[in-house]
């Protein structure tokens, strides 16, 4: 596929939103289990706030993906069969949850705690909409696995946990050490994950073949002609048109920058009570992770190439 | 139940183009139009399609052969494009079977033609919805046109008949008979699609069976895997 930054910038930035928010909402409702102390209700205005602009952000950054965005209200009409309907519903749903949840905070109201629970279900409900709408594309193979929903909710939250430890320094310094090891545990686990869609996709077999996708079983066909000679919509969407060198070094460039430095970054962090570090920690990640995604969409080979290798 | 399909023979197409560029004429002028162009008489000139001629050489020289291929919607019965429309713009008609795209309706999210394993929808760049063979459903229910011309352009125009037109439901039907009699198959059958449109095979061609027969050459099924298709353009 041929990444389109739209989508990048949707999917991540949303990532880091509901990350955020996760992150909040579990040390909400540690201090008021009486886990960690009275938490000043600060954290969670700034942080929902932070975590809404993510969100419209990315919600912002779609429309750019529309030929007519003007009609994307369009797009909640048919929820009963398509992922992407639904998640056009959840987004501002939880936008809205979110707001709702600061608000709560900031005016003090008892509710908080059941506003930010509904909003953590709606916050799940969004990292499943978002990942089913690639899962549910059974031939786009490298993405038709359950890992592709752990991964996009793993590194939203390890990135938005990473976020939510930089915001607590500055608000509330001492929590900040937990939330950097909650960060750490979620990027080593989202490390696992990564790792094991980068080992499945490498053993992938594309199921369909210039054999199967002519009908003509002979083992040796070539293309001689694609119907146009100046490409197509076909060419231009499907294709991203880079070499194996520039895609093997997005994947280094993200394996590094999504795991590797941060991690180090966090071990500073956390040893050296270096917590000036986080924010440094969260840009580099987010940096990582939009090459993440930008390699998620290029690994993905679609059939339809198959009737688009030659030119003339 | 109605389900309007082409069924096409690959062994009397001869990869003229009279399809893609009567059904370009026909629908950049009708219901569907325009399908319009980007740099048509420039360098790398491109444009909205419905429908294009692929050529293939198959086998290896001299054995081979030469197979012009007609790519257009095909229709499907179980089509992954249409569930997956957030807006309902893309549709599969109850009365015929025909696939078809509400421009209105359209948001140009192009999550469709992500889904279409064929690759048989194109944005239309300048109006920026997804356009896609609508078997000419103007053509084919119009009430003007004389009985004999509601079919869609491409069959009407094909010189060398390679193109049916039919209810592939009705077993008395001609595309029907031709599917059933001379073993009509469908693409990538793997993705369970059930696409309406078929194939119908190349006769064993007796030369080419010769040469290879000569060199040792099976061409039998399944002899290898195609090169993976690694996303990067191959030209």
């Amino acid at each position: 596929m041929n990444p389109a930054w739209s989508v990048i910038f949707l999917t991540t930035l949303i990532g880091a939103g509901q990350g955020l928010f996760l992150a909040l909402f579990g040390i909400d409702v540690a201090a008021r289990i009486g886990v960690i102390g009275t938490a000043p209700s600060q954290l969670f205005v700034i942080g929902a706030v932070i975590s809404v602009l993510l969100l419209v952000g990315g919600l912002a950054g779609s429309f750019f993906h529309l030929g007519h965005p003007e009609r994307a209200w369009r797009a909640i009409a048919m929820w009963r069969t398509s992922w992407l309907s639904r998640e056009v519903i959840v987004l501002p749903a939880f936008i809205a949850a979110v707001a709702a949840y600061g608000y709560a905070h900031a005016t003090g109201l008892n509710c908080a705690a059941w506003i930010g629970f509904g909003a953590a279900l709606l916050c799940l409900a969004l990292f499943l909409c978002t990942a089913m709408i690639y899962i549910c594309l059974k031939f786009l193979q490298e993405w038709h696995t359950p890992l592709t929903f752990i991964n996009f909710l793993l590194l939203g939250t390890a990135s938005g946990a990473l976020l939510a430890a930089a915001v607590a320094n500055a608000v509330w310094p001492s929590i900040a050490p937990l939330l950097a090891a909650l960060a750490g545990v979620v990027t080593l686990f989202a490390a696992l994950t990564r790792g094991m869609s980068l080992a499945r996709n490498a053993r992938l077999r594309p199921k369909s073949t210039l054999q199967t996708a002519i009908g003509i079983a002979n083992p040796k066909i070539a293309q001689k002609a694609q119907g146009a000679m100046g490409g197509s919509f076909n060419t231009r969407e499907f294709f991203h048109g880079r070499s194996k060198e520039v895609v093997a070094a997005v994947k280094w460039f993200f394996l590094i920058c999504v795991f590797a430095v941060p991690l180090l970054l966090l071990v500073i962090v956390l040893t050296a009570a270096a917590p000036q570090w986080l924010a440094v920690a969260f840009g580099v990640q987010y940096a990582g992770l939009l090459a993440e995604r930008w390699y998620f969409f290029a690994q993905a080979r679609h059939p339809q190439n198959l009737y688009y290798q030659a030119i003339s | 139940m109605t389900q309007l399909a082409l069924v096409i023979d690959l062994n009397v197409c001869v990869g003229c183009h009279a399809c893609a560029t009567s059904c370009k004429e026909w629908n950049t002028g009708g219901a569907a139009g325009p399908l319009t162009d980007q740099n048509p008489y420039g360098k790398d000139p491109s444009g909205t399609f419905f429908n294009r001629v692929q050529t293939y050489e198959v086998g290896e020289f001299p054995a081979t052969e030469t197979v012009h291929f007609p790519k257009s919607c095909l229709h499907c019965e179980d089509p992954p494009c249409v569930p997956v429309c957030p807006t309902g713009a893309s549709y599969k008609r109850a009365e015929d079977g025909i696939v078809l795209v509400d421009y209105d309706k359209c948001i140009g999210c192009k999550y469709c033609a992500w889904a279409c394993p064929y690759g048989a929808r194109e944005i239309d760049e300048q109006q920026q919805v997804m356009k896609k063979c609508t078997l000419c459903v103007d053509r084919i229910t119009s009430k003007e046109l004389p009985e004999e011309e509601r079919k869609p352009a491409c069959v009407i125009a094909c010189p060398t008949s390679a193109r049916l037109f039919g209810d592939v439901h009705d077993p008395e039907s001609e595309v029907s008979k031709a599917v059933r009699e001379r073993g009509g198959y469908a693409l990538m059958p793997e993705w369970e699609t059930r696409p309406a449109n078929q194939y119908l095979p190349r006769n064993p061609n007796k030369a080419v069976n010769a040469v290879a027969a000569l060199q040792d050459d099976p061409r039998v099924i399944d002899g290898a895997m195609a090169a993976p298709n690694d996303g990067a353009v191959k030209a």
